[in-house]
């Protein structure tokens, strides 16, 4: 562990001035990544300055119907909103399904997005990774993929010396169900506030690995707002993972279907970032939502994807794995509400 | 025979003596240990798998404020003795395996040693590496012998013609993985040398056998035994990672003498445990099986291969419990190692049995299905009237009781297999087995103090239940109530002990307890006076040489499967053991159910995923590599049948420490079978291996 500087600033525009001013500066808000980073040496940072008790604690309705979720709200309050509950169950379900309680009591709506890839050697500082080290090369590449993406990569065996290579996947359950309910991000940068759509925060590895979001330095979470979703929408999370509680998923499926049949469908632990199923939902759209047409859309989804080879027989079996799980999560997806 | 105690204290359900101190947080575990201004050492590991280390330029770490010392191979004293490969730290520039230690860094706080090791700049003439195991690697080799002092080949009879001859028969490969013992309490010492001339050196060391540690670290350092206490009065788990010394103890050492008269604590990492304490090797077994149309076996024949490290070899006696647990006239057991650039395999829970009764189990319930004979029959009907590998008769056996009350309390008949909604749904059987051991040295002290009765033994409890049970034993021996007697032990200022492993403990402590008691008795009769004290050693008790103890039991398994993501969930697991007398119902029950738990945290979860070509266990966190949780563990019961066994011990007692996890991941592969067909025979079973099959 390296020694860095602690700030605790009075509001939220010191926070953010505060980092802009230190280059190698981090937001710190429920700390259950950054902290284990900071021991482990993933995280060296010289300023780690302290946001949990400035941004919003309150989830807060908004006008047109939808919900605010102050950055500081905890993945458990979250959880456990009536509200959310009622209107956003994928939501609940997705935070439930990570983590364990007395994480999902620290973790926050602004940080849980923010957390890095569980890549095993991501969080090695012995063995080389271009999103840790930019340049130093992926040592994924045939080791361990079993939690390593299918979407998203350009190849089955990408180049394990080429500073590109990467393939690791975005651990957050609650981003996946972010991502299906198109959530927008409020965010507090140098130049002031923004929105940016949920969908479009996090990044493919594209030519540089080491980042994870569109964010820059300096740039706060200071919300994340939920639409509301047509009456009678019905969703779900199911999340597919070796141990029944407290493990990473393999992969997992946010669905959520309106009353006119649009399926909007988000994957986790296929890729870089939450994937918005976008192939499957054009397929669908204007179709029955029967079990053939839902196969069919999936696998269009999946026509890209690209299996890592690796030990114990690599991640293959995610693709037969989402299609699977896509389908039973529709399947088993709460009756219509009969009007 | 032995001269049976009259049960009194023994069988009582007595809650643990130490339960109160480790709930409220008391009880003191050895980095906790309160010593007089503490300084704390950090290892450096080398990150290559096989070389030597050409440089280490330690100017930044020294530089910083509060670093005390910093040793390296270049400058580390030279230990009396580098017999034991695996002590010798820092006595070389080599490097046999990554995460080897090659230095250390003490200082005044444990964030800055670690800070300061992490500023070591370490330089290497790296080599190719070699650390992938196979069954058809050209270098495998046959050890002298394998753990415990066992043969590493036995051979009855001629398998390969009653393979030739046999009706039916089986010939399949199964494997298990590679596992890390991880106990919750990491590898951990405090440790004080005198700063006066004679060298006395204080180690409180999280171990379980303070004797055994000690001998390890006066051979290391050429230290009298009286130069060295070793303390341990708590063990926060140790699953047999702790039974002999790891490196760490001898770096602790190391950097304290760099300190005189101040302590230096030392914990390893989580990190840091999957390279450095010991592991259960990966095992590949090759099983043949012959038998008649009805059942009977004619052949059984296990080839073993398995890795160990070319620092120090480790041979896991996988193929011993095939020798002996069915009858079969033609019987072949064979143990071949790969000796390659990996971290030291070690003990870990039932080494031999867990892994070695893995493939035979399986094999069994294959051979039932090919046979349509069901898998309790099939082995009552290969049921051997003695031993079949001494010809000794049994000291007791009751696998067939075992397996039908198991049968009844689970209700094992009907249909093994049914769908529930979205869940496949199957039940899977395998017999248990563990030996009955006693080690060759114990001593123990019986003293009446105060008005109680005091005994004390360099015993641990590494949360077994040592502390509870050992008063038990010695209040029926004095034949005095229980709570008029006190049982001291972890520390090496008790007499002699054996380490807590093989499941002897009680058998060996406990006899050498009885032999005290009766000995004071003899001498000082029912009244005695304040200070009276007598004492008795293990060689000394009863021992039966003419027969063959050995524990059994019979382990049963509900698994459920996802039929959409192949999800595997065990809602039920049932055991029932034939141990002998039950000490403690209370403490038995814990061990039992804990071993089952580790039993199908092996069949489902834990595997360390070695990454050959770094040369190093990819997933080494407890967040990746998975042990099973609350959440997966569904109504677990074990029972035992009331055994009377009067060859083993004055208790009547037989080792429950271990027997708990071996068979267990057998029953789990059988059940998982049942409910969807696929034959799991490479460990883990993972929802994967099962995906194909699913309607």
């Amino acid at each position: 562990m390296k020694p860095f500087a602690y700030a605790r600033p009075g509001d939220v525009a010191e926070a953010v001035r505060d980092v802009v001013a230190e280059p190698n500066a981090v937001f710190l808000a429920g700390g259950t990544n950054l902290v284990d980073h900071l021991r482990l040496g993933v995280a060296r940072p010289d300023l780690v300055v302290d946001v949990r008790t400035l941004t919003s604690r309150e989830v807060t309705d908004l006008p047109d119907g939808g919900l605010r979720l102050g950055a500081a709200s905890t993945n458990s309050q979250v959880a456990a909103d009536p509200r959310v509950r009622e209107r956003w169950p994928v939501l609940a379900q997705a935070l439930l399904a990570g983590a364990t309680g007395q994480l999902r009591n620290m973790a926050t709506t602004g940080g849980n997005p923010l957390q890095r890839t569980r890549c095993v050697y991501f969080q090695d500082v012995t063995t080389p990774c271009n999103k840790r080290e930019p340049g130093s090369g992926c040592s994924a590449v045939g080791g361990y993929t079993r939690y390593h993406a299918v979407l998203g990569t350009p190849a089955a065996l990408p180049d394990p010396t080429a500073p590109e290579t990467c393939i690791a996947t975005h651990p957050s359950d609650m981003a996946v169900a972010l991502a299906a309910l198109d959530a927008q991000v409020q965010v507090l940068g140098p130049a002031g506030e923004r929105t940016v759509p949920f969908t479009e925060l996090h990044r493919l590895p594209g030519d540089d690995p080491s980042r994870d979001t569109v964010l820059e330095h300096g740039d706060l979470i200071t919300a994340i707002d939920l639409p509301a979703l047509p009456a009678g929408t019905r969703s779900a999370y199911r999340k597919v993972r070796d141990r029944a509680s407290y493990a990473f998923a393999l992969i997992s499926v946010a669905a959520a279907v309106t009353p006119d049949g649009d399926l909007r469908l988000a994957l986790g632990g296929v890729a870089h970032k939450p994937w918005r199923a976008t192939r499957a939902e054009e397929v669908l759209r204007g179709q029955q939502l029967t079990e053939d047409a839902v196969r069919a859309a999936i696998a269009a989804e999946l026509a890209a994807a690209q299996p890592q080879p690796g030990i114990d027989s690599g991640n293959g079996f995610k693709i037969p794995l989402v299609a699977r799980t896509v389908l039973a999560t529709v399947r088993g997806l709460p009756p219509e509400e009969q009007s | 025979m032995t001269d049976l105690l009259e049960p009194r204290a023994m069988g009582q359900d007595l809650v643990r003596r130490d339960g109160e101190l480790k709930v409220r947080g008391t009880a003191t575990y050895a980095y906790e240990t309160p010593v007089e201004h503490p300084a704390y050492a950090h290892p450096v590991q080398a990150t290559i798998a096989r070389g030597r280390v050409t440089a280490m330029d330690t100017a930044a770490a020294e530089a910083l404020d509060g670093v005390l010392a910093v040793l390296t191979p270049f400058d580390a004293e030279r230990l009396a003795s580098t017999e034991d490969a695996e002590y010798a730290v820092l006595q070389g520039p080599d490097v046999g395996f990554r995460g080897q230690l090659i230095g250390v860094v003490v200082a005044e706080t444990s964030e800055l040693a670690r800070q300061a090791a992490d500023a070591v700049v370490v330089s290497y003439d790296q080599q190719p590496h070699d650390a992938e195991l196979s069954a058809d690697r050209p270098d495998l080799y046959a050890p002298d012998q394998v753990n415990a002092g066992h043969e590493t080949d036995t051979a009855e009879g001629d398998v390969a013609a009653a393979m030739a001859a046999a009706e039916v028969t089986l010939e399949r490969t199964y494997s298990t993985a590679m596992y890390h013992n991880n106990p919750l309490e990491p590898h951990a010492t405090t440790a004080l040398w005198e700063p006066a001339g004679d060298g006395f050196l204080t180690l409180w060391d999280s171990t379980q056998g303070v004797h055994p540690d000690r001998a390890a670290v006066c051979q290391v350092f050429g230290l009298d035994q009286e130069q060295v206490r070793v303390v341990c009065p708590y063990v926060g788990g140790g699953f047999g990672s702790k039974g002999l010394p790891h490196a760490n103890v001898m770096l602790a050492a190391l950097a304290a003498r760099a300190l005189p008269g101040r302590p230096v604590k030392l914990a390893l990492t989580r990190q840091q445990m999957f390279s450095l304490a010991g592991y259960r090797t990966p095992t590949i077994q090759r099983m043949q099986l012959a038998a008649d149309h009805r059942g009977r076996l004619s052949a059984i024949a296990i080839d073993v291969v398995e890795q160990t490290s070319k620092v120090k070899e480790f041979a896991e006696q996988t193929g011993v419990p095939t020798r002996m647990m069915y009858a079969s006239p033609s019987r072949r057991s064979t143990h071949r190692l790969a000796a390659l650039d990996v971290p030291i395999p070690s003990w870990m829970r039932a080494p031999g049995e867990c892994p070695g009764m893995f493939g035979p189990e399986v094999a069994m319930d294959e051979l039932a299905e090919e046979l349509g004979i069901d898998p309790i029959e099939l082995r009552v009907r290969n049921e051997p009237d003695v031993d079949p590998e001494t010809g000794k008769p049994w000291s007791s056996r009751n696998l067939v009781r075992c397996l039908r009350e198991g049968a009844e309390r689970f209700g094992w008949s009907g249909p093994r297999a049914h769908r529930d909604g979205d869940w496949l749904v199957g039940t899977g059987v395998a017999s248990s087995v563990y030996p009955t051991m006693r080690q060759a040295t114990s001593t123990a002290n019986v003293r009446y103090e105060g008005g109680r009765y005091v005994a004390e033994i360099g015993a641990a409890d590494l949360g077994t239940g040592a502390w509870t049970i050992l008063p038990q034993i010695t209040a029926d021996a004095l034949g005095v109530d229980v709570a008029d007697v006190d049982v001291r032990i972890g520390d090496t200022r008790y007499p002699v002990a054996s380490v807590a492993g093989g499941s002897s403990g009680t058998n060996t402590w406990g006899s050498a307890l009885v032999v005290a008691a009766r000995e004071f008795r003899t001498k000082f009769g029912a009244d005695p006076r304040d200070g009276d004290e007598a004492s008795g050693d293990v060689d000394q008790a009863g021992q039966d040489d003419t027969h063959s103890p050995y524990a059994f039991g019979a382990q049963f398994v509900e698994a459920r499967v996802n039929a959409d993501t192949g999800e595997i969930r065990v809602p039920r697991l049932l055991g029932v053991f034939g141990v002998g007398r039950v000490i403690n119902p209370r403490t038995a029950r814990s061990q039992l159910i804990g071993g089952m738990t580790m039993g199908l945290s092996m069949a489902l979860h834990e595997n360390s995923a070695w990454d050959p070509a770094v040369g190093q266990v990819a997933n080494h966190d407890l967040a990746e590599y998975h042990i099973t949780v609350n959440a997966d563990v569904g109504a677990i019961e074990a029972h035992w049948i009331d055994e009377h066994d009067p060859y083993v011990n004055a208790m009547g007692s037989k080792g429950i420490g271990e027997i708990g996890i071996v068979g267990t991941a057998a029953a789990v592969v059988n059940a998982v079978h049942a409910a969807t067909g696929v034959r799991v025979r490479h460990l883990p079973v993972t929802l994967d291996k099962l995906l194909t099959a699913l309607p």
